[in-house]
Order: C-alpha cells, then sequence, then structure tokens
C-alpha cells in the first residue's frame, strides 16, 4: 500500500503516522468508555423502572420479608438472603474442590492426562445453565431427597444452634441444594482460572523449593499459591459473580418459596429466579416497579462483594509489602 | 470465481425479491389506513380468495396451544398468517393497551370499567380446567375427593397431614398415610394461580381474608414450580405432595387427579364434559364484556376450577381492517375449530355463547 516515494513523502508520512494513531487512541478510549456507559445506563435505567418501588417503600425495601402481590406489599428480604446463602455455599464447595483440581492438574496428574481434563472443563464451562437446572431437578433432587437429606436432617438437624441449619423435610428442593448445582456450575470457571495461573509459575522457583526438600503440598502451599495469589482471588470472585446472577439453573432447584427460613433444607428464593418467575405476569405498576427494584438490588449486592474482594486483594498486597 | 459467479447472482436475485416483498407490505398497511376506500379494492388483487391478512397477537401462555394449532389451520384454509407470542397475561394486556398487537390475551378478565378506559372490548376464547393432582402411593386418578373448603385449608397449611380428619370423612374408605401434606404451588405469575386461588376464594372466606386472588399470592407455604410442566414435575418427584396443573398436564404426565365437590353438592371429575358443563351453566348473558370468572359455576356436573381464556381487541380500532380480520379468524375458529380444542383438553364454547359474542362483536365493535 505505501507505495510512495520516500524522498517526497517524509513528512507527510509522519503526519499520517500522528494521525492513525490518535485515531487509534479515540478508537480504543471509546472502547474504554463503552464499559462505563453501559454499566450506569444499565444501573441508572434500573433504578428508574424500580424508582416507584424506592419511593413507596423506601430503604426499607432491603429488609421487608413480605412479598405480596395482591396486597402490593413489597420487599426484597427473602431473595437477597437467598441469593447471598445460594452463592456462600457454592463458594463454600467450589474453591476447595477447584483448587484440588488445579493442583492435580498442574503438579501429580501425569502428562498424558492434563489435556484431555483440561479439556473437559472447558467444556462444562461452556454447558447452558439450563442443563445444569434440569439435571439437578430430575437427578441430583431424587438422590438428595431420598438418601442424603433423610440422613443429614437426622444426623446433623438436633445439633443447638447449627442444627436449625440443617433440620427440615426432605423434598430435595431448597438453598442447599441450589447451592450445591452452583458450585458445579462454577468450579469449571474457578479451576480453569487456578489451572491457567498454576502453570505460568517459573520452573526455576518451584525447582528450588523442591531441591530444599518441600513436598509437594508444600511448593503449592508456599511457592506457587502466593505467586499466583491475585489472578487466583480473581478467579475465585469471577466463579462468585456468576453464582449471585445464575438464574435458571437456581429457579430449578431452590423452591422458589417466598419465604425466609434458617434451614438449607427448605425452599427460599433468589433475586435473580424470583425476576425470571414473576416478571411475565407482573400485572401491576408497583408489582413491575418492585421486580426492577429487586435487579438493581442485585447489581448493588453483586457490586459490594466484588469490592470487597477487591479490598481484601489489596490489604494482602499491602502486608506483603507489595 | 467462475463458479462462484452464477451463485452470487442467484443470491442477490433472492435479495432483490426478498426486498420487493418487503416493499409492498407497508405500502398495502398504508392503504389499509383508510378502510372505507382501500378495503374492497386491496382485496381483489391479491390471487385469488387466498388472504394477504397478517395479524399479531400477545398473551397468556395458557391458550398457546390452541391458538397455534388454529392459527396454523386458519393459514391453511385462508392464507392469512397469525402471529400469537405467548408471553403471559400480563404482557398481553400491557401490549394492546399500548397498541402494538392487534388482540391481546389474558386468563383474568378485566373489568368493563377498566375495558371503556381504554376503550377495549373483550370476549371468551376457550376453556379449560385445572385440576388438583397429588403424589401419594397406590393413589389412582380421580380415587381422592376433595371438596372446595378441604382444598383451601390444605393450601392455607390448617390440614398438614394427609390423615386429617376433614380428608378422612371426605373418603371413607381410602386408606390414607399420616404423612405430611407438601403443597406445591407455581412460582410464577400465571393464569391457572389466578382460576385457582379465584375458586379457593370463592369458597373459603379464610383464604379470602389473608391470602385472595391475583395471578400471584403470597402463598402461606409450601414450594413453587415454575409453569405447569414445573408444578407437575415437583409433585412427581415429591412423596405425599399436592398441586394444580391444567387438565392436559395432569392427563399427559398420568398424574393421580382428585375429584371435586362442585357448588350444587355433587361429586365431578375433571374431564371436557364437565368443563363444558361450567361454561355453559355460567351467566354469561348478564355480564357485561363477558367479564365473568367461571370458576364455582352452578350447573349439576359442572367442575367448580374451570377456567375461560379472554381476547381483547380495540371498539374502534385505529386500523379497522385488522381488527375485522382478527375477529374473522376467531369466527372461523368457533365454527370450525372444535376438533383441534377437543384433541388439546381445551373445550370449546357453547354454540349459545357464541352466538352472544357475535351479538357483541356487532353492536360493540366497530370494525
Amino acid at each position: 500500500m505505501n507505495a510512495i516515494a520516500p524522498t517526497a513523502a517524509d513528512d507527510s508520512r509522519d503526519l499520517a503516522d500522528i494521525r492513525t494513531d490518535n485515531r487509534f487512541r479515540w478508537l480504543v478510549t471509546g472502547a474504554g468508555v463503552f464499559v462505563l456507559v453501559s454499566l450506569a445506563a444499565a444501573a441508572l435505567s434500573m433504578l428508574w423502572g424500580g424508582r416507584a418501588a424506592f419511593q413507596k417503600f423506601g430503604i426499607a425495601f432491603l429488609w421487608t420479608d413480605e412479598w405480596d402481590a395482591v396486597q402490593q406489599q413489597f420487599g426484597a428480604l427473602v431473595p437477597i438472603y437467598g441469593t447471598l446463602v445460594t452463592a456462600f455455599i457454592a463458594m463454600l464447595i467450589a474453591v476447595p474442590i477447584s483448587f484440588g483440581i488445579a493442583f492435580f492438574l498442574t503438579e501429580i496428574a501425569p502428562k498424558w492426562l492434563r489435556t484431555p481434563v483440561g479439556a473437559a472443563i472447558e467444556l462444562l464451562a461452556g454447558i447452558p445453565s439450563i442443563i445444569y437446572g434440569m439435571w439437578g431437578l430430575f437427578v441430583l433432587v431424587p438422590v438428595l431427597a431420598e438418601h442424603v437429606y433423610p440422613w443429614v436432617d437426622a444426623n446433623f438437624g438436633q445439633i443447638p444452634f447449627v442444627g436449625v441449619l440443617f433440620a427440615g423435610p426432605p423434598l430435595g428442593l431448597g438453598m442447599g441444594t441450589a447451592g450445591l448445582v452452583l458450585a458445579i456450575m462454577v468450579i469449571p470457571f474457578v479451576s480453569s482460572v487456578m489451572r491457567e495461573v498454576f502453570l505460568t509459575v517459573p520452573g526455576r522457583l518451584k525447582e528450588s523449593a523442591y531441591a530444599l526438600g518441600a513436598t509437594r503440598w508444600e511448593v503449592v502451599w508456599d511457592v506457587v499459591l502466593p505467586y499466583t495469589r491475585s489472578a487466583v482471588i480473581g478467579g475465585i470472585f469471577l466463579g462468585l459473580g456468576r453464582a449471585l446472577g445464575e438464574t435458571m439453573a437456581v429457579t430449578f432447584v431452590l423452591g422458589n418459596a417466598h419465604s425466609l427460613t434458617m434451614s438449607l433444607l427448605e425452599p427460599g428464593n433468589s433475586i435473580a429466579a424470583t425476576i425470571a418467575n414473576e416478571f411475565t405476569e407482573a400485572d401491576s405498576e408497583m408489582y413491575r416497579s418492585s421486580l426492577i427494584a429487586l435487579g438493581f438490588v442485585l447489581f448493588i449486592v453483586t457490586f459490594i462483594v466484588l469490592s470487597i474482594a477487591r479490598l481484601m486483594l489489596r490489604s494482602l498486597n499491602k502486608r506483603e509489602g507489595n | 470465481m467462475s463458479r462462484q459467479l452464477p451463485r452470487l447472482a442467484a443470491l442477490s436475485l433472492c435479495l432483490l425479491a426478498g426486498l420487493a416483498a418487503c416493499k409492498q407490505e407497508p405500502a398495502a398497511d398504508a392503504a389499509s389506513a383508510d378502510p372505507a376506500a382501500a378495503a374492497p379494492t386491496a382485496a381483489p388483487a391479491t390471487a385469488g380468495d387466498r388472504k394477504s391478512v397478517e395479524i399479531t397477537g400477545a398473551g397468556a401462555t395458557f391458550i398457546y396451544p390452541l391458538l397455534s394449532k388454529w392459527s396454523d389451520d386458519y393459514n391453511k384454509a385462508t392464507g392469512a398468517r397469525i402471529n400469537y407470542q405467548s408471553i403471559g397475561s400480563g404482557g398481553g394486556i400491557a401490549q394492546i393497551k399500548a397498541g402494538t398487537v392487534d388482540f391481546g390475551s389474558s386468563d383474568k378478565p378485566l373489568a368493563p370499567e377498566e375495558l371503556a378506559k381504554d376503550g377495549l372490548a373483550q370476549f371468551p376464547s376457550a376453556v379449560g380446567g385445572v385440576v388438583p393432582v397429588v403424589n401419594l402411593e397406590g393413589l389412582e386418578a380421580g380415587k381422592l375427593r376433595l371438596s372446595g373448603a378441604v382444598l383451601a385449608d390444605i393450601f392455607l397449611g390448617k390440614v398438614a397431614t394427609w390423615n386429617d380428619p376433614a380428608i378422612a370423612a371426605l373418603n371413607p374408605g381410602l386408606p390414607l398415610p399420616s404423612s405430611k401434606i407438601n403443597v406445591v404451588h407455581r412460582s410464577d405469575g400465571s393464569g391457572t394461580t389466578f382460576n385457582f386461588v379465584n375458586y379457593l376464594s370463592k369458597v373459603s372466606p379464610a383464604w379470602k381474608a389473608t391470602v385472595g386472588e391475583g395471578t400471584s399470592v403470597n402463598w402461606p407455604g409450601g414450594i413453587g414450580g415454575k409453569g405447569n410442566e414445573g408444578v407437575a414435575a415437583y409433585v412427581k418427584q415429591i412423596k405425599g405432595s399436592i398441586g394444580y396443573v391444567e387438565l392436559a398436564y395432569a392427563t399427559e404426565n398420568r398424574m393421580a387427579y382428585a375429584g371435586m365437590q362442585n357448588a350444587a353438592g355433587n361429586w365431578v371429575q375433571p374431564s371436557a364434559a364437565s368443563f363444558a358443563a361450567a361454561a355453559a351453566s355460567a351467566d354469561w348473558k348478564n355480564a357485561r364484556d363477558f367479564s365473568l370468572v367461571v370458576t364455582d359455576a352452578p350447573g349439576a356436573d359442572a367442575w367448580p376450577i374451570t377456567a375461560t381464556n379472554f381476547i381483547l381487541v380495540y371498539k374502534q380500532p385505529k386500523d379497522a381492517k385488522r381488527t375485522r380480520d382478527t375477529l374473522d379468524f376467531f369466527k372461523w375458529a368457533f365454527e370450525q375449530g372444535q376438533a383441534q380444542a377437543d384433541a388439546l383438553h381445551f373445550v370449546p364454547l357453547p354454540a349459545e355463547l357464541v352466538q352472544q359474542i357475535e351479538a357483541y362483536w356487532a353492536s360493540d365493535i366497530k370494525a
């Protein structure tokens, strides 16, 4: 393309370069701004859509547990609680297992096994959430209802204080099951990030540790994990973000009941499931507005959780002296 | 390159043809905006007696299987295209009020005052029924008998075990377990729920006072399944559970439904015949704009939880031809769509009611 004689074109070529460079800069700035604009647009339009609910119920919307479309009384406590609890259970299960998977794949597994297992994890990450929901409902729920939950209820239900978490009828549906399905859904995300970053640890670091007589566990826990800490936490919060916002799979196994209960065996509700369930037939202005307000609350909850993650990461870095 | 050339030419030809087809439609629409002048001239322009009609509708999911079958057959018979989106009754009402569709559909009749405010007309389209389904080991369909009051008490949580005296008294000789009753309801707002809780409100003052009626209500307890299929799946899986679904879901999943005691005091089984009896015994004549819920109907053989779907159109539409086409479609469906309705467990409207609807069209709708 640049078939211009070099003698005549030195100046104009510099100028063209600057112009192209400027144009490129605007282009990528635009891409960066696009994120901010879409974030602000989503948040503001939900706030606007939910303004009627916020005006009527005020800040008490966040801690009222009533959700009654007939009396037009709406409060977000049950869905907020369900969202946080299911996501917490999911992370409680998913993080150790993902760590184990990544550990196994990078340090223990024979070479020939690493690629197929790694590919399988990525395949799991690509499965649509409705498939997990259907699997949860038709396969996991009957197993839990018949074999697991009666045992949990009998053995843990009577323990003082903690017992309320595990007491309840063995329906198979509920916050515990939703947490379990969510865990299976986020494991691929967390473990594939962990595996990728574990692979970036320089061989000489690990070899030095091995040379000093460290065991595999010591190498991973004291060398690999500190080296990749921020990326690992990033991966965990990617999974947490997915768990907080997951809709279809949760709707299938959560039981969708607007009742506040401590028991993990009883049905609850989550923000995303409530919106998905009720939006189509929300036949009054206040009902629709409350559902949009609920969307805004989910936005804020996710924002707060991810901000806490950032702060944790920063204080960790500070303590390490980076 | 030379092999690709003919393909390219063919493609661009197709595109051109498509574009031309697109261009024609808005022109036809614009012309029909002036109904008196354009309608007669537009009709002969199309080939033969095939109509170049396109109607859009939106609303209840309940009627969707029937409407899509009807529109398919109507399309084969006349060439008219009906595009129905099952977005839910609430959505259907919102869409017709916004004027973005030619007809809306709702499982919950609108009050005459609300219709008048927006200039809408309303008429029933088909009748179906909601049935209580239970999961009790060894229980066959139709064997369990429930009265409206007991059904309300079960869903209120007042009757909590299967061998409760209230249930046992209605079912002498039927072995009932002492297990807890697990209540299953819809988690999404729905016309099925509306008809079910409307019935419970009619037969139980306690239900009316504490829960009330609506497309979604504040359930006193139990778990929520999404859609008829969600409730059916939960009831099938959870032992000792009770839920409510449309009859088609109960029969297709081979679930044990319960017989009910109707307003006349008779024990009835859910079937097309008992739904039809309810629709026929309802007092349509004195209901303005057909605003009537046929639950707890007085007929001797009437199924107590019979549900009706309603169609909403404008009384004085901006585009009279499209509303005229809509009414033509429903006229055809009422007169020639009975077989399809039967096959899908819907009940065609009684002939007398169809006459009332057609009289209502003639007097109230200027299309």
